[in-house]
């Protein structure tokens, strides 16, 4: 219980952090507690000390071999690897930096610069037809024709298809905008200047050819109203089928994948631009890819780290041009070298998944056992006894305890317990306990890490995501474009693809045609 | 040296052994044009429906005459036995009117070199 306690209380100080950057916080803490451990352990494997001559470093000679010629163990000139702590204090600077540029004036303006241009054009359009009826009304009354049947039925028509052009319009356009994206929809654009100038046309005939000349043929009038309401509600269809309809059919495959662990998913697109296609992206990706764990990477960065720590060069010929030789050298001893680091990987995580099936044994088994402790009042016993009843919440407390050290280390070997407090695991059983859930519909939250919908909405969400691409991002889809959808842990590498052309034909197999022969191999003595 | 592959015929002449009321002659056949060619081990040929020879009781008439396992028989008392199904081989074989059943056999046999007889 006390164990349980402790993961509260470490974490209950960030919860009250608000945005990521506290994420960032967590993540630079926790890397600066681990560089001066690293540098300890590559200190004791040092075995031979020679007092060397000031030799180049190490980094400033891969960076110059890079540039050099031959690169024939192109598979191994990769830079050595440094301790993770620099890295992280300067993403936290850089992330700092721009969330105060984006506090000023930037994104949110663009934004509702958008939303009111096209409000103001909406309505513009909207009373456009009801002007162009009253205004003969108002300024020239007396001299208008009267109206007859044909003209007031007309009238009937306008004030119907405005009503049906507002509810599309509502229905279509009045959606809370779900995302800030870099550019303006280029689509969305080009129909309000399509509409703007329609507009412009129709009021510059009615100011010339009407306001002017004061014509009195008020059904001619009226039908002119009429007809830009048809034309609005074509264009209103050419908007459906330009926003929503066109990239419904799926045209490309596209893959994505994660770059710290390599989880990757497939999805159908059809013709959108990038920047749309990485809000689909992003948007599966809070449901289909498990959370993001940095736990479960520390350990192949250290077996990285620990590879090429135990190697160190020293120049014995005194200080001289000798920076390739130098690197190649380590490279070669350190691929030369016979560790056994495969060997450890293998036991490592063969050891790793019997703890946690024995621990998982014995979660289930204390779960079972809990749950068995409760049971359902009927509305008839209710009544008989008062003094025991609990609601669902009390009842999770109460069994909570028996299971509460088994989930404990459960989670502690899975590497999970950072997202999962008391409270929401106390949470949790009584929503379980409420809906009748067997322990095995409990457990399957905790035993499968899930998708990064499922945890706290506020600590585990990444909001700001930059879109890295090599193309312009409102062009549309292509086959081979990659692009990159970067957040501050880690980047969603997507790759886009097309579905090929398929050539479908026929070939009509006739019921009757499906006959058989026995294929025999006898053997016959004579 | 090396190996050579190469088939020879030969002829058979097998006296038929009286059994009770049967005339056996000693060995067991397969294949046909009602059969399938796939199933036989011993055709080099998966696509040859002759008749073959599957096996040889020990101290039969068959063996005695030097009849062996993998024979493809070609002609059985000069009736063709190539193009002829399992049923129809096996009754020219078994005549109850013939005590002598006289064979034309191929049979695949691997030869060691010939070269060295060559060079000494």
């Amino acid at each position: 219980m006390s164990a349980a306690m402790d993961t509260e209380s470490t974490y209950s100080g960030y919860s009250h952090y608000s945005g990521h950057s506290k994420k960032a916080h967590r993540q630079g803490s926790r890397d600066r507690h681990k560089s001066p451990r690293s540098k300890d352990g590559s200190r004791s494997e040092k075995s031979v000390t020679i007092q060397t001559p000031p030799a180049e470093p190490l980094l400033g000679n891969d960076a110059s071999r890079a540039e050099e010629g031959q690169d024939d163990n192109w598979g191994e000139t990769t830079t050595a690897i440094t301790g993770t702590s620099e890295h992280s204090i300067s993403q936290e600077d850089i992330a700092r930096i721009s969330k105060d540029l984006e506090d000023s004036v930037g994104l949110d303006c663009k934004r509702y610069l958008g939303l009111t241009v096209a409000a103001v054009l909406g309505l513009l359009v909207f009373l456009t037809p009801i002007a162009f009826i009253l205004l003969p009304q108002i300024l020239w009354r007396d001299d208008l024709e009267p109206c007859g049947t044909v003209c007031e039925g007309l009238f009937i028509s306008v004030a119907f298809k405005l009503l049906i052009l507002l509810i599309g319009t509502w229905a279509l356009f009045f959606r809370q905008p779900k995302a800030d994206i870099p550019r303006v929809f280029v689509f969305r654009a080009l129909l309000l200047v399509l509409i703007f100038l329609f507009v412009f046309s129709y009021w510059l005939f009615y100011g010339v050819r009407i306001l002017d000349s004061k014509d009195t043929n008020y059904q001619g009038i009226v039908q002119y109203a009429v007809s830009l309401v048809d034309a609005l509600l074509f264009i209103h269809y050419l908007a459906i089928v330009l926003l929503e309809l066109r990239q419904l059919q799926p045209m490309f495959t596209v893959k994505v994948v994660r770059s710290t662990d390599g989880e990757s998913r497939y999805y159908s697109l059809g013709h959108l631009s990038i920047q749309r296609a990485a809000l689909v992206v992003l948007e599966n990706y809070y449901k289909d890819f498990t959370v993001y764990n940095p736990a479960l990477l520390t350990a192949s960065k250290s077996r990285a780290a620990k590879h090429m720590a135990g190697l160190k060069v020293y120049n014995v010929d005194g200080p001289g041009n000798n920076a390739s030789g130098q690197s190649r050298a380590m490279i070669a001893a350190a691929a030369r070298r016979r560790d056994s680091s495969h060997n450890e990987l293998y036991y490592e995580e063969a050891d790793h998944e019997r703890r946690v099936k024995k621990r998982r044994a014995r979660l289930v088994v204390a779960v079972e056992e809990a749950f068995t402790h409760i049971k359902r009042l009927q509305a008839e016993e209710q009544q008989k006894a008062p003094g025991e009843m609990m609601d669902p919440r009390e009842a999770a407390q109460a069994i909570f305890p028996s299971m509460a050290r088994a989930l404990q280390k459960y989670l502690r070997t899975t590497r999970q317990q950072q997202y999962h407090s008391m409270e929401s695991i106390l949470q949790h059983l009584s929503f379980c306990i409420t809906n009748n859930m067997t322990p095995k519909a409990f457990l399957e939250r905790y035993l499968n890490p899930g998708p990064t919908l499922q945890y706290d909405r506020d600590r585990w969400f990444s909001k700001q995501w930059t879109l890295v691409s090599e193309e312009a991002v409102t062009n549309g889809l292509q086959d081979g474009i990659v692009f990159v959808l970067k957040c501050l842990d880690f980047s969603l590498v997507v790759n886009v693809k097309k579905i090929p052309f398929i050539k479908l034909s026929e070939e009509f197999i006739d019921p009757k045609s499906h006959k058989f022969v026995l294929r025999l191999q006898s053997e016959t003595s004579v | 040296s090396f190996f050579i592959f190469f088939s020879f015929q030969q002829r058979i002449e097998i006296h038929k052994l009286r059994q009770g009321d049967n005339l056996i002659l000693g060995f067991s056949i397969g294949g046909g044009i009602d059969q399938d060619p796939t199933q036989n081990p011993f055709s080099e040929d998966k696509t040859d429906k002759g008749i073959y020879v599957t096996r040889v009781t020990e101290g039969g008439p068959a063996e005695v005459a030097g009849l062996q396992i993998g024979d493809k028989i070609m002609q059985v008392n000069g009736w063709d036995m190539t193009m002829v199904t399992h049923d129809q081989a096996r009754k020219r074989l078994t005549k109850r009117n013939e005590e002598v059943v006289r064979l034309l056999v191929t049979r695949q046999s691997l030869q060691k070199a010939v070269q060295q007889s060559m060079m000494s």
